[in-house]
């Protein structure tokens, strides 16, 4: 009987369930893609970090601040592991306003790797105003804060087309198969051959969307490659303890002439 | 409590238990017959009290390193998660922590339910329990708060917001617990320190729970009173114990699957974007766990009547004990309220669901439905079967299984294995 039960109370929920894809029809679904640090035991691929950071300090980083990180992080084991020369000379490349120094005065000098990267902007007030109204959103996060995490910002990146007949854009906005609205501020910035990457890949739009997406993905979960390592051993662990605690159990409870 | 007058084997023990008898608590804790046929449903006692310890052992380390300041919280949250050793591991437990703890609330609640354990001589123990779930959430609700992301923000709008629906107070009220007139730094600082203090007032009602259940002792799946000790009951220690510690260990399972490969996947993702009081999200929900609350109050198109039906929904478990008629615990025994029992849960589950959506079109219509079946659960249901059921014949012991009435073979071995 209780059985039964369960089978039409776990029946009618799936069905509840099975209602949603009526109401969000309208929203195309972001393209899935096959990351690397995807799954109970996804890495990121090095490379590909180390790419999509040439990316952005190349193309986004001229709107988007990451205020989140330091330039350290960028050696860290997990990241894109820069070595410390090239982390130390990323940071030089900045110039850093540092102060007040003896006399009250505020001076710049250059970047040191304990430094917070550098924000195009001195506030969100200057940003907004500098892109006609929409602020180029902080993108320490980004992938944590938008539903749809790297596959939303990856589809968003390539999902630029020209508008459907019937259609009209105001100046500087743009239209995206994926952006919720379809109408996106942030021009499409990506074309074929735009940036020259160190290690001779080619630079196509697809594969700068993959990398700067896969170093967003980084930024916003430093940790990630660390905590699948420590869950899979956790895991494995109290398996193991749990297995050992349930013969003591079935050992314990055999004194009694009772099930457990 | 105990029959047997607990003796301390040292002098110094004796001196020492004299004066304070912790030892003869322990005493009392070790041997505490308990009925020998409990199934794992009864297990998530021992596992809320883990939930407990887990967060506030990791909340006091996190309140090491966060700021509870507008415009410093945000920030203090990302440089626990990058900076502090472990702040990652040790927030992402808190957080789904919360969660896991509402899991085991839910589960021991429907438990009672289930097995009739709010009834007489229980009462006491079931309305500390509800105490302790109504801090549970308003503890939730203002750690929600904290990180002062985008839900945080317009989720304590929408609920400090429900204070204003009172008649003439309202406004002031809710001005009151702000602290200001909108959400803002002052009302962010009294929440950080409410949230620091309720899980002590928690655990203090957890050691009255438990108090209060050592003294009927526990109820059990067959729903009898039994003789305590006897050959119904075991020993606390080892056999539940170890029994706890098993289903505690799976649980935790569950949990580390959580916490390292899908840590986010129960909060909102507009949680991770800063608190801007000029832009409204979307949608605004509350967490999971609060959502059939949720429901219940956007069901009701008057803002107050909503507020009132939704403190009504926890209200009204507290008379429980005295709503239901029936004079038989376990729903083992009570084939029509267990198929009632069922409908209940799944009503809960569909306004948890509905609750998540948008307060229009057929939602709206499942969520008015969910409600009034909510009600009518407690109000009616609930003392009219327990007037009218016929129910099973129910045996004298958990060991014996001799019936009142006819004997009934394929009972007697049901009731024998497992219930």
């Amino acid at each position: 009987m209780i059985k039964s039960n369960i089978k039409l109370f776990v029946l009618s929920f799936l069905l509840l369930i099975s209602l949603r894809p009526l109401q969000s029809a309208e929203i195309v679904d972001p393209i899935k893609v096959d990351w690397s640090f995807k799954g109970l035991t996804g890495t990121f691929d090095r490379a590909s970090l180390q790419r999509g950071f040439q990316v952005y300090k190349e193309v986004c980083a001229s709107c988007h601040s990451m205020q989140y990180l330091s330039y350290r992080n960028l050696g860290e084991p997990g990241g894109p592991e820069f070595s410390e020369q090239e982390v130390k000379a990323i940071a030089a490349s900045f110039e850093i306003e540092d102060g007040p120094d003896s006399q009250g005065e505020m001076f710049t000098r250059p970047g040191k790797p304990s430094d917070k990267f550098k924000s195009p902007y001195p506030n969100v007030q200057a940003a907004t105003a500098a892109n006609g109204g929409a602020y180029p959103p902080d993108m320490s996060v980004l992938v944590k804060a938008r539903k749809g995490g790297a596959n939303y910002i990856y589809s968003v990146l390539v999902g630029y087309e020209d508008p459907p007949p019937g259609v009209t854009l105001d100046d500087g906005v743009y239209y995206n198969k994926y952006m919720a609205g379809n109408k996106i501020k942030m021009p499409n910035n990506l074309m074929d051959g735009l940036v020259e990457y160190a290690d001779g890949t080619e630079s196509t739009v697809d594969q700068m969307a993959k990398d700067v997406t896969t170093f967003l993905a980084w930024a916003a979960e430093p940790e990630l490659e660390e905590r699948h390592k420590t869950g899979v051993k956790v895991i494995i662990y109290l398996v193991l303890l749990t297995i050992l605690v349930y013969l003591s159990m079935k050992k314990i409870w055999s004194r009694i002439d009772s099930e457990v | 409590m105990s029959e047997h007058e607990y003796v301390p084997k040292s002098k110094a023990a004796k001196w020492f238990n004299d004066r304070l008898p912790l030892l003869t608590l322990g005493a009392h804790l070790t041997d505490y017959p308990t009925p020998k046929n409990l199934n794992y449903w009864w297990t998530f006692g021992g596992i809320l009290t883990f939930c407990l310890i887990t967060q506030i052992v990791t909340g006091i380390v996190l309140a090491m390193h966060y700021v509870a300041h507008a415009d410093l919280a945000f920030a203090s949250v990302e440089h626990i998660m990058r900076d502090v050793n472990y702040g990652w591991l040790i927030r992402y437990i808190h957080s789904n922590g919360a969660s896991m703890f509402f899991l085991a609330v839910y589960i021991h609640i429907f438990r009672s339910l289930f097995y009739g354990s709010y009834k007489s001589p229980r009462e006491v123990i079931w309305i500390i329990g509800l105490m302790i779930y109504l801090l549970m959430m308003a503890a939730a609700f203002m750690g929600y708060v904290l990180p002062w992301g985008q839900m945080s923000f317009w989720g304590a709008t929408v609920i400090t917001n429900l204070f204003s629906a009172i008649p003439l107070v309202g406004d002031s009220i809710t001005t009151w617990l702000w602290g200001a007139y909108s959400v803002d730094n002052p009302t962010l600082n009294r929440f950080f320190s409410l949230h620091y203090l309720i899980p002590f007032l928690i655990l203090g009602l957890v050691v009255l729970h438990i108090w209060a259940l050592h003294v009927p002792g526990n109820n059990n799946p067959v729903g009898i009173d039994i003789k305590k000790p006897s050959k119904d009951t075991v020993p606390f220690h080892p056999y539940i114990t170890i029994k706890d510690a098993f289903a505690l260990l799976v649980f935790m399972i569950i949990f580390a699957g959580f916490v390292f490969f899908t840590p986010n996947v129960l909060g909102h993702s507009d949680n991770y974007i800063p608190a801007n009081p000029l832009v409204t999200p979307a949608h605004i929900v509350p967490e999971w766990y609060l959502l059939p609350f949720y429901a219940i109050l956007r069901s009701v198109p008057d803002k107050l009547g909503g507020v009132i039906l939704m403190f009504s929904a926890i209200f009204i478990l507290f008379v429980l004990p005295w709503l239901d008629t029936s004079k038989v615990r376990s729903a083992v025994f009570r084939p029509i309220y267990r198929q009632f029992f069922w409908i209940l849960v799944i009503d809960v589950l569909m306004l948890g669901y509905v609750g998540a959506m948008p307060a229009e079109g057929i939602y709206l219509v499942l969520a008015r439905v969910g409600t009034i079946y909510y009600f009518l659960h407690f109000i009616v249901v609930m003392p009219v079967v327990g007037y009218l059921e016929k129910t099973d014949p129910i045996p004298m012991s958990i060991s014996e299984p001799v019936l009142i009435g006819g004997a009934e073979p394929s009972l007697a071995r049901k009731v024998n294995d497992k219930v």
